[in-house]
């Protein structure tokens, strides 16, 4: 909140604008959200004796420029928006929009799904060579804290947890429980040589083909 | 050290190595004293590299220092801070200074350390890091180039045998087995049973590598808990810890060897593994009073 209040200190009409699809679903940048944030930045100006115009809007997907253009005539009242989409929504907003500041409101922490009401883990790295063929549909990648390939490092806690959380599964035992019950288990004795981080070269920029 | 370390693990009936942990800061003084004092007493003596993440002294750094004054030093790797270029270069620098003995690791979490807010590398992991030594040892680096001079490594792993669950650390070390290496340093082992299961395994896949087993040294039985929920890969048992909190004050240190030295012994005596890792960082000097207790001086 201290974050956004700095950001958005020079300016005294805003746009807040949500997103309605993933940051909805975990809760951080849909149609309420932006409602309660809106209310939030007008109570903390008023207290501090100053006005604030704040405008809210959202739309279904951010990261489509054409959803996101819908906007316009709302982002041309303002000074400058406040984005409550994740890291693709505020940049396809910053293109959009080039003239005017475009503010991330969330910091985006990664690609995941909800595990049950109120909790999100991290799934997927997005990383271009996909191994969960190979692991019982588990992504050592970003679900062990170092990305290992070839097993549990030798930090795991007792009862399978991570070395850094006791709170977090060590994926490597997960991946083994999940290819024992499979009878795949052959498939975890196996070595992996090292990824190929180049995969998705960065910055990421795929052009489909007409078949 | 009288013969080199590859020597000391095909020809001793029991291999002793210690570890020398570098100091915070330029100054080696301490760390030099310690060398001097332990090079000749033990067949080896591991450097860690940046141990438990806390930045230090280098462990390649460490190393030379070893070999300038003629022991037998263990640079050991991890693969937490460096991609594998820094690795490979390191690698090879080490051996154009007559670092011989390597111990490939995967290095604990930047979590666990004091630069919480660094980027971890992990870009390879222990076991394509042994494979790594092997493709340098055979005069290519890891793109397939011809290397001018290759190396000759003597090439180690480490393993936790008392892992809850212990199979999918089993696999691991079966992979590092098969990749190749000549000696196994293990974790901090307390419970001789889990070292029997572990050296049942270990032989099953190769029957010529040599395994020591870790040796570390519990003080208190605060500092045993403390262990317990810090340090990655370390269980301190309840017996143990009893035993130190009925230790009257003061005499913490003197029990922890006396009891790190009984279970070098029963590990001597019935032949349960080929040597020991003494791990007593921050009290490398008290080392030696352990291998006297433990009958190896």
């Amino acid at each position: 909140m201290e974050e956004i209040k700095q950001m958005i200190a020079p300016y005294n009409k805003l746009l807040l604008a949500g997103c309605g699809t993933c940051v909805t679903v975990c809760w951080a940048g849909g149609e309420k959200e932006v409602g309660i944030l809106a209310s939030q930045l007008r109570l903390a100006r008023s207290a501090e004796g100053k006005e604030i115009s704040i405008l809210e809007a959202t739309v279904e997907r951010q990261c489509e420029k054409e959803m996101a253009a819908e906007l316009k005539d709302k982002v041309g009242e303002v000074e400058a928006v406040l984005s409550l989409a994740c890291g693709a929504g505020v940049q396809t907003m910053a293109e959009l929009f080039e003239e005017k500041p475009i503010f991330p409101a969330l910091n985006t922490a990664f690609i995941g799904m909800p595990e049950k009401e109120g909790l999100w883990v991290e799934m997927c790295g997005a990383c271009g060579d996909c191994f969960l063929d190979r692991t019982g549909g588990i992504c050592p990648m970003v679900r062990c804290a170092k990305g290992l390939l070839n097993g549990p490092c030798g930090g795991t806690r007792r009862g399978g947890k991570c070395e850094i959380d006791p709170e977090k599964d060590c994926a490597w035992v997960l991946i083994y429980r999940r290819l024992e019950k499979q009878g795949r288990l052959d498939l975890m004795r196996k070595y992996y040589p090292p990824k190929n981080f180049r995969a998705v070269k960065s910055p990421g920029r795929i052009q489909a083909v007409k078949a | 050290m009288a013969i080199p370390f590859r020597e000391a693990l095909k020809t001793k009936d029991f291999v002793v190595t210690a570890e020398a942990g570098p100091v915070k800061g330029s100054n080696v003084s301490k760390m030099v004293e310690h060398v001097g004092l332990l090079k000749d007493k033990v067949d080896a003596l591991n450097v860690t590299d940046n141990q438990s993440s806390v930045m230090r002294y280098p462990s390649l750094g460490t190393c030379l220092l070893i070999r300038e004054r003629g022991g037998e030093p263990v640079f050991q790797v991890t693969c937490r801070d460096r991609n594998r270029l820094a690795i490979q270069a390191d690698i090879l620098f080490a051996w154009s200074r007559e670092v011989t003995n390597i111990l490939c690791l995967t290095g604990d979490s930047i979590d666990v350390g004091d630069h919480k807010e660094a980027k971890p590398v992990f870009d390879l992991d222990s076991v394509q890091l042994i494979h790594l030594v092997h493709t340098l040892n055979s005069g290519k680096d890891m793109a397939g180039n011809d290397l001018d001079g290759d190396t000759d490594f003597c090439i180690g792993a480490s393993a936790t045998p008392s892992a809850d669950p212990i199979e999918p650390q089993l696999i691991k070390v079966g992979k590092k087995l098969e990749a190749g290496v000549s000696f196994v340093q293990t974790q901090a082992v307390y419970e001789l049973d889990e070292l029997k299961r572990f050296m049942e395994f270990v032989r099953k896949v190769d029957g010529k590598v040599k395994v020591l087993a870790g040796i570390v040294p519990v003080i208190g039985a605060k500092m045993a808990g403390y262990m317990n929920e810090n340090v990655p890969g370390i269980f301190v048992p309840q017996y143990i810890i009893d035993e130190l909190a009925q230790t009257p004050k003061g005499q913490g240190v003197s029990k922890g060897i006396e009891i790190a030295a009984r279970m070098i012994r029963q590990m001597k005596e019935e032949r349960i593994c080929d040597g020991v890792h003494i791990m007593f960082i921050g009290r490398e000097e008290r080392v030696p009073e352990i291998l006297e207790a433990a009958g190896l001086a």
